[in-house]
């Protein structure tokens, strides 16, 4: 991990020297082993950057911000980041001829405890889905179990079972909103959380209505846009696995309207923004699961 | 939700209708004097695909105890394909406030066209019934809202 | 000094409930935090910080104020639920009890919010001292003693065995309630756990932390310092560090409109977020810069100036865990302050 690391500072100074970029957007050392923020670097402090099992933030929606603002940048993704960075593209939310793109490998992200972190049990693979620039290396990624064998395993329970399991995981909510500001596909200007004159707008959950609300539009509002990059869970304060959520939207649309993997390129047509005049009737629902 | 002087439950039904086809066929139902329960409350929309999941959600907070979507048949959209839109995305809305363990059978969308006055009172009434026979929502609904 | 088992937990919790509500640290769905105790519920007395701090006790997240119905052309008007049950929270580290000190001085001084102060009247709080103090933590850099915190009773768990000391009237009123439970003891063991503690905390990864540079005569310098830019860079502006925040006490008031009355009611806030104290001519603070920066000038200059020094901080090392990008105060105090040796 450490030469990886050292080849990739150098490739950075290299880009940062023949002015390819002018920022590196990567990562620095934080307090502890296991706690690395995503940091902004120049030719004065690049040798700061590090890249090791702790680096498990998705980068790619600084580029909103950094793809804005003077000068070019490059941004080290991992293969699963390249996915979003790909659906920002495509939404024309950050400016592609801004942004060289180093594909760093990744072996697999961890936690602070030292565990893998649950977006990466269920690996993409160690392929980029762009990029300007891959980096050699041996790390293997972790083996993929299935994604959907959770959300599978709630489908399979009583609808009061259901009701029970999320009103215990929705009610230890306090609506920080991590779980809506890290996200790569969560790019509105302003949200409709935010904005007072919607009228549904809530700094804090007075009723469990309102976090049954918020976590089914914030999901909503991302089905078949995310490309399940997990950061939703993994910032939650609260550890709910938001990431149900999301992959229940992606399960009925692959079964639904066939498989798409959000990200996968940068001009697909995302599934809620298509149709199909042979679609399936809302009425599928009601046939699913009944014994 | 409503209890009446028998104590039997009325449930609140909330119909979002496009203008151009359900609404019609509501008014289509009142002429032609096919009946169907004043439970049904009836907001026009001007297309089915105006329905945001929002408003959906928002039925339920204030009180509604079933929520059903009426729209142009497929093909016939005002606008050409507006409901091919609304019905994907109603498709999955609904299936996830299955997942979450709200009775799927509070939520329905239903085509029905100007013509289709008869279709319309039938579709109320058994809709209707079939949220009667499911009681008042509690899952889905802001209790601060309660009288 | 007394002394209980800790297999005579629920007995105890059963006891003081009988005239009383009980908080502890709890576990639901994976997490702990204080929740009103119930012999069915999980307690986990052996987790160090709950998710959300103590301050929910006093100040809590959503609270009514005050409800008005409309029927006709007649309003009326209810007064918020009645905060007049005596309350015991068990359980209550250090630097929760110490941030109880730092919200009686917001809310007590004039003039006092008569919701948090009716119930502070009408609470007691049993701290518990830390055995295991984690690598995030550093109260000691604001003066407090894990090993003995403040509290009306302190207690500490020694193996198998609570030890219970009380320290105010109210704490002795509680006392003479459970004596049927508690047994006389001495202070040998206690005091042995006080030493093995301290000496581990004097070796955490956090003990040489200097707040050397803070405090209000060095506004102007750090409110001007170039660091601001790099260390608030990743901040995503959620309101995480301030929600798990034992300290961080603004709230807004709102009004929710149940369609035939309105209820009033306050609810945390946070800095963090961009509608954050909204005028009619927009935000005071435009950019995350600048509202990373308040949170930070709030707890080590703006709150000292203000308030004889003290700082709103008390090391519950809460953000370092929670924060979804790593940023925290401890980042904040060692780029702009000194650290000691350095």
């Amino acid at each position: 991990m450490q030469k990886l690391r050292d080849e990739i500072v150098a490739k950075c100074k290299a880009l940062l020297e023949d002015g390819t970029v002018d920022r590196v957007i990567g990562w620095e050392k934080g307090l502890f082993d296991y706690d690395c923020s995503p940091a902004t670097f120049t030719k004065e402090n690049i040798d700061e950057l590090v890249y090791n099992e702790y680096c498990g933030s998705n980068l790619s929606k600084y580029l909103v911000k950094e793809s804005k603002a003077e000068g070019n940048v490059a941004v080290l993704l991992k293969p699963c980041d390249t996915y979003s960075l790909n659906e920002l593209l495509l939404e024309h939310r950050v400016k592609k001829e801004k942004i060289f793109v180093l594909g760093i490998p990744c072996g697999g992200m961890k936690d602070e405890k030292g565990e893998l972190l649950m977006k990466c049990n269920t690996c993409k693979g160690n392929e980029h889905k762009i990029a300007d620039e891959v980096m050699d290396s041996d790390l293997t990624v972790p083996e993929a179990r299935d994604r959907f064998e959770l959300v599978e395993k709630l489908d399979g329970m009583t609808p009061e079972e259901r009701f029970a399991f999320w009103q215990g995981e929705l009610s230890k909510c306090i609506r920080c909103n991590a779980c809506r500001n890290v996200c790569p596909a969560c790019t509105c200007l302003k949200c409709v959380f935010d904005n007072h004159a919607s009228g549904i707008d809530s700094k804090a959950n007075a009723d469990s209505f309102e976090e049954k609300m918020f976590h089914i539009i914030r999901a909503f509002h991302v089905a078949g846009r995310c490309t399940d990059c997990g950061e939703c869970s993994r910032v939650c304060p609260q550890g709910i696995p938001l990431h149900l959520f999301n992959r229940k939207y992606i399960k009925e649309i692959n079964e639904l309207y066939g498989e798409y993997q959000a990200g996968e390129t940068e001009d697909s047509r995302p599934p809620l923004a298509n149709f199909t005049k042979e679609d399936a009737e809302p009425s599928v629902i009601y046939e699913k699961g009944r014994d | 939700m409503q209890i009446n002087e028998n104590g039997e439950f009325r449930p609140t039904i909330v119909a979002f209708c496009c203008n151009w086809c359900s609404y019609a066929g509501a008014d289509l139902a009142g002429s032609s004097r096919a009946s169907y329960p004043a439970d049904v409350k009836i907001i026009r929309v001007p297309c089915s695909c105006r329905v945001n999941p929002m408003f959906i959600l928002r039925a339920f907070e204030r009180g509604a105890d079933g929520v059903i979507l009426c729209g142009c048949h497929p093909g016939d959209c005002h606008y050409s394909t507006g409901n091919y839109y609304a019905r994907r995305r109603m498709t999955m809305l609904f299936g996830m406030l299955d997942y979450l363990g709200i009775e799927k059978e509070r939520t329905r969308v239903e085509w029905v066209s100007a013509a289709e006055g008869a279709k319309f009172s039938a579709t109320m009434n058994e809709f209707v019934s079939a949220v009667k026979e499911l009681g008042p929502n509690r899952k889905l609904r802001d209790l601060r809202c309660k009288n | 000094m007394y002394k209980l088992s800790i297999d005579n937990l629920n007995e105890l919790f059963a006891l003081i409930g009988q005239d009383s509500k009980v908080y502890a640290p709890i576990e639901r769905a994976g997490q702990v935090e204080f929740f009103l105790w119930s012999v069915e519920e999980k307690v986990r007395l052996d987790a160090l910080n709950t998710v959300k701090s103590a301050k929910g006790f006093f100040f809590p997240q959503t609270e009514v104020l005050y409800k008005t119905k409309l029927e006709g052309k007649k309003i009326e008007i209810e007064a918020a639920e009645d905060a007049e049950e005596p309350t015991v929270y068990f359980g209550v580290r250090a630097c929760d009890v110490k941030s109880f000190d730092v919200l009686d001085k917001v809310f007590l001084s004039e003039p006092v919010d008569s919701y948090y102060a009716a119930k502070r009247k009408h609470g007691t709080i049993v701290s518990m001292a830390c055995s295991k103090p984690a690598d995030t933590c550093f109260c000691g850099l604001f003066g407090i003693d894990a090993t003995s915190p403040a509290g009306d009773v302190v207690t500490w768990i020694v193996g198998d065995t609570l030890y219970w000391d009380s320290k105010t009237e109210k704490g002795e009123a509680l006392t003479v309630k459970v004596k049927e439970l508690l047994v006389d003891a001495d202070d040998v063991e206690v005091k042995k756990q006080q030493t093995e503690v301290k000496e581990m905390i004097a070796k955490a990864p956090l003990h040489d932390l200097s707040l050397e540079g803070f405090g209000g005569d060095a506004l102007d310098e750090l409110f001007n310092s170039p660091k601001w830019e790099a260390l608030s860079s990743a901040c995503l502006g959620c309101g995480t560090c301030t929600f798990v925040c034992p300290t961080c006490q603004c709230y807004d008031i709102r009004d929710y409109d149940s369609g035939h009355g309105v209820q009033k009611f306050r609810c945390w806030d946070s800095c963090m977020y961009s509608d954050f104290t909204m005028m009619a001519h927009g935000n005071n603070r435009t950019t995350q810069l600048q509202r990373f920066r308040q949170r930070f000038m709030h707890k080590l200059v703006y709150f000292p100036a203000n308030n004889d020094g003290d700082f709103s901080c008390v090391g519950c090392g809460r953000c370092l865990q929670k924060c979804p990008q790593s940023l925290n105060i401890v980042k904040v105090i060692k780029a702009l302050g000194g650290k000691k040796n350095d």
